[in-house]
């Protein structure tokens, strides 16, 4: 009897997940196969389960069936090769830590249990930091930031990491342009690298722009596969239904799509 | 007023039972889980009673023992109560505490017989008494209280600069903890532990229910005053520290101010001066006070001012 | 334990029969059940443990109010003064950790526990001055320990009022106080005044907590104030009957505790009633109706065995279409087992519950056979799965809300009319399954 294997070049593999929130279904069903190296959006409407899915795979919440495979391996076995971004709701701003310091966790994994943050790790900090364009705000204390400063702080937490493959809750709500295209550039030099982001995005007007790959999720995946041939009205009515408005934001995201598909 | 060597005993125990709190205090507050300390401090109760039972003596090393198992325990059914009772977190932790204490308060009256343990005693200490339980260590004969509570404060001292940055992590975003492979549980259970061993070397200083101001207050007012965790933890002992030498000097020198002859509470008298410290800090505070936060309202009526 | 006490004892006891017992238990039967009602309000509201830092804080207004009093050469134990000096320490307390909260980066639970601690040291520091003033503060510590085995008539006067002011409050303003535990933002949006609201609540938890303290002492007001409220949660998701099921489990507990702590002289009053309401707790947690623990185990083994049995069958039925023409034959395992993601372990558990549920049929070699029955549900199932999936495209909008795939009958949740469209137009598809007549279905299942 042989159980489906996935080979360990697969960045991420999700086989029959279902995910149920007090016996409410929330996700039925992942089947999922992400290439490595693509900037992955996860798109849906609001409760499809986007987060959830992030969180399944990173055993932050309990599955009521099927596996998720990260590299051939289960999660546990390659954590080190995951790096994650939550939504900044998350955490507690007032907490007495710099820019600096939050950044530097995303080494402690590698440093390992007892041993303190020594200059080596605090130079890769440094360096995350710089990439994100924040090396000047080191020192500041994080509820001195704002918004934007605050999600590339942690952004720069994972890219500290040093990870493989990347999920990102929601980077892009509610900042400023200026981080919006910092967060931007970053990603790009991650999939040059070959690292693999998965992105759970909210504004379909600029998936187009952002993704190669594409995941329509509602409860179910819709559709998943290279943008420009999973990004059609059809696939979004499915995903979406028939509410104006989402129509309307894709409408307007497709007229400026070169070559998609549409029916 | 006259001051004993006595006092001098007294302000010392103090003030190292306050930094051997204000220690662990500072990643309870941050945790947002004060009212652990709360809870604790009521819980341990029975497990003092249980030791002394089995005992029959006031030895320390049972003791705490007892209390590092109920600390746990504490903090295990509060978890279970609320994971899968679905409870809110307070209210688990005050199901757990209060039935705790009552186990405890049952087993005291049980065991008075064999043991001379007064439930007073064990929530409201008697500072006042510890230069007289004297202990000898090398050539000094030092009070019990003050050995005990040097070991327990550089334990837990050490413990924190071994485990900096894990109880950093675990307290600023214990998700990350865990996806970094730390098991942020772990770390949690480390500071319960803790939190009851301190309360049990306490309660002959102070008793363990003030220790909960000197495991709250210190570090609150540290908060306020920076943002760095090194520099909260230091200050959170300077605070602890003066808050109970002025306590200590406030129980002898204020009562008469108001015609009473008698000193009152010592360990009563830290946890308010603690509190009056805190007032200070959260009025006077330069960035975040509150006389800063009235302080722009009235600069737009009166822009004449300087 | 020896209880050492006759049962016929208790049972006079319980039925207030004994004179000398019967205050107290009425009086803990009455403040079981205030503190029931007042104390669901608490928890609903998440702040169980506002109880803990209010009684910690009344105690400085107990000490000031009988030094004062004293000093000014009046009677310091009038019980009226003291319980209005806990009042005034009290709320000041209750505004200073909102104060606290609100305008410094202090949480809340640390808020609360500073002024649990710096309010209970100062009562302590009043405590001990008022004792060098002579044997007329001896008692006083009561309102730490409790006086609960020696209460007096007064006692009862204060709870009576209390209990009833209580029951009049909730039973009048139930729905307001509903909403604004549920969802304050909505109801100051409906104009409700949420401010007064809340300071009534508060008020009432106050006034319960002030007269429970100087009766039955700290903790047990506490555990009044969390324990039966929190007991109550677990048998009923709804609010109404949940407030008035704190109120009579606290009175039971109260009723019993006392009583059976009146027959055992020697043991701590207070201590006792707390084990007891904790005894009903448990029992609550465990086999509560509604959330209890064995409830909700049982529930989510259900619904795992569901999810498997659905994954199980539709399996099986999409192979039968595949390969054999939707007839019902044996077919290899291996079809099966590669489709999916089960683990060995996994797919001998469920087929050894298909077996029990008589869903198969015995047969040779590496192969599996649906039975009769299991044929029909495994039709069924396939049959739902599609109706779901078309109308999770049909009506993607609203879909998240409305979708409950586990539901055995579609019908139930979307509305028969519905449900026929969908299945008009499913049938037009590749995808529709013709039904086969099951000796298990139930009549007026398939409406088309």
């Amino acid at each position: 009897m042989s159980v489906p294997t996935h080979p360990p070049s697969v960045p991420l593999a999700i086989d029959d997940l279902t995910v149920a929130y007090n016996e409410k279904p929330v996700l039925w069903d992942i089947d999922l196969d992400i290439p490595e190296g693509k900037l992955v959006g996860i798109v849906g409407p609001n409760g499809a389960g986007k987060s959830t899915l992030i969180k399944a795979c990173l055993d932050l919440v309990p599955r009521a069936s099927g596996r998720v495979m990260i590299y051939g391996e289960e999660y546990k076995k390659n954590r080190r090769m995951v790096g994650y971004v939550p939504q900044r709701e998350s955490v507690d701003w007032d907490f007495p830590v710099s820019a600096l310091d939050v950044v530097a966790m995303g080494t402690y994994g590698k440093i390992g249990w007892c041993k303190p943050v020594g200059k080596k790790y605090k130079q890769q900090a440094m360096e995350a930091l710089d990439r994100v364009g924040l090396a000047d705000y080191a020192g500041r204390q994080i509820s001195q930031l704002s918004g934007g400063q605050q999600q590339r702080v942690f952004l720069a937490r994972a890219l500290a990491q040093d990870a493989q493959l990347y999920f990102m809750d929601e980077p892009f709500a509610a900042v400023d342009a200026a981080t919006e295209r910092a967060i931007v550039t970053l990603l790009h030099e991650l999939k040059d690298q070959g690292k693999t982001c998965l992105v759970v995005h909210h504004d379909l007007a600029t998936v187009n722009e952002y993704f190669d790959w594409l995941i329509l999720l509602n409860l179910r995946v819709v559709k998943a596969g290279p943008t420009h041939e999973v990004f059609t009205a059809e696939n979004l009515k499915a995903t979406y239904g028939g509410t104006l408005s989402a129509l309307a934001e894709a409408g307007e995201a497709l007229k400026q799509t070169k070559g998609a598909i549409t029916s | 007023m006259i001051w004993m060597w006595m006092d001098t005993w007294i302000v010392l125990v103090g003030i190292t039972c306050a930094i051997a709190c204000a220690l662990p205090g500072c990643f309870l507050v941050l945790r947002k889980m004060s009212m652990m300390g709360d809870a604790i401090s009521h819980a341990v109760l029975p497990g003092l009673a249980l030791a002394f039972m089995i005992t029959g003596s006031r030895a320390s090393l049972p003791m705490f023992i007892g209390a590092a198992i109920v600390g746990l325990l504490t903090a295990v059914f509060t978890q279970w109560v609320s994971q899968f009772g679905n409870v809110d977190r307070g209210a688990a932790m005050g199901i757990v505490f209060t039935i705790l204490f009552a186990l405890g308060l049952i087993l005291i009256v049980k065991s008075a017989e064999k043991v001379d343990l007064d439930a007073s005693c064990v929530l409201l200490g008697n500072i006042e008494w510890t230069p007289q339980d004297l202990v000898n260590v090398g050539p000094l004969e030092l009070p019990r209280a003050l050995v005990v509570l040097f070991i327990v404060m550089i334990l837990n001292l050490g413990l924190i600069l071994l485990f900096f940055k894990e109880f950093r992590i675990s307290a600023f975003d214990p998700e990350l903890a865990t996806t970094s492979g730390f098991n942020a549980g772990l770390m949690h259970y480390l500071l319960m532990m803790m939190v009851a061993v301190t309360t049990v070397a306490s309660f002959e200083a102070v008793g363990s229910i003030i220790v909960i101001a000197m495991l709250v207050v210190p570090p609150c007012c540290a908060w306020m005053l920076t943002d760095r965790l090194g520099v909260m933890l230091f200050l959170s002992a300077v605070f602890g520290a003066l808050s109970a030498a002025l306590g200590h000097l406030a129980a002898i020198v204020v009562p008469p101010w108001f015609g009473f002859h008698e000193s009152a509470s010592t360990s009563g008298m830290m946890a308010t001066v603690a509190g009056v410290l805190f007032i200070f800090v959260w009025v006077f505070e330069p960035r975040r006070g509150l006389i800063r936060q009235w302080l722009p309202r009235k600069k737009i009526h009166s822009p004449d001012e300087s | 334990m020896m209880l050492g006490f006759m049962w016929s004892d208790l049972w006079e006891v319980l039925l207030l029969q004994k004179y000398n017992t019967r205050l107290v238990v009425v009086c803990t039967i009455l403040l079981g059940i205030s503190a029931g009602l007042a104390g669901s309000f608490l928890l609903l509201r998440k702040r169980s443990l506002m109880s803990d830092t209010l009684s910690h804080a009344c105690l400085p207004g107990i000490g000031l109010m009988f030094i004062m009093v004293t000093l000014a050469g009046g009677n310091g134990k009038s019980l009226s003064l003291l319980l209005l000096g806990a009042t005034i320490t009290g709320l000041l307390g209750v505004i200073m950790v909102t104060a606290i909260r609100n305008t410094s980066r202090i949480k809340d639970d640390a808020a609360m526990g500073i002024v649990l601690s710096v309010f209970f040291g100062l009562g302590i520091v009043m405590l001990s001055l008022a004792q060098t003033m002579g044997g007329a503060a001896a008692g006083l510590e009561s309102f730490i320990y409790g006086k609960t085995a020696s209460m007096v008539s007064q006692d009862l006067h204060y709870l009576l009022w209390i209990t009833g002011a209580t029951l009049i409050l909730c039973i009048a303003l139930q729905k307001e106080f509903s909403l604004i535990c549920f969802d304050e933002n909505f109801a100051r949006s409906l104009a409700w005044p949420v401010h007064f609201l809340d300071m009534v609540m508060m008020g009432l938890v106050v006034a319960v907590t002030v007269v429970g303290l100087q009766a039955v002492g700290l903790i047990l007001i506490i555990a009044f104030m969390i324990i039966p409220a929190a007991s109550a949660r677990f048998w009923t998701e709804k609010y109404r009957y949940m407030w008035m099921l704190a109120g009579m489990i606290g009175g039971v507990s109260g009723w019993f505790g006392a009583s059976v702590s009146a027959l055992l002289p020697r043991m701590p009053a207070g201590a006792v009633i707390v084990l007891v309401s904790g005894v009903a707790f448990l029992f609550s947690m465990f086999f509560g109706t509604a959330r209890g623990v064995l409830k909700i185990k049982s529930r989510q083994s259900r619904m795992r065995k569901k999810i498997g049995r659905q994954h199980l069958l539709r399996a099986v039925y999409e192979v039968l279409e595949r390969e054999e023409n939707g007839t019902n034959s044996p077919i290899a395992l291996d079809l099966l087992t590669n489709k999916r993601s089960w683990s060995p372990k996994e797919f001998t558990k469920l087929v050894s519950q298909a077996k029990r549920e008589d869903h198969l049929e015995p047969v040779s070699g590496n192969r599996l056979q649906l039975s009769e029955s299991g044929f029909a549900e495994a039709a069924r199932y396939t049959r739902n799965h599609r109706l779901w999936e078309l109308y999770l495209i049909r009506f993607a909008d609203v879909a998240t809300r409305h979708v409950d795939r586990d539901a055995d009958h579609v019908e139930h949740v979307l509305g028969p009319e519905l449900v026929r469209q969908l299945e008009i137009e499913l049938d037009q598809t590749a995808h529709g399954i013709d039904l086969p007549d099951s000796p298990h279905a139930s009549i007026g299942e398939y409406s088309i």
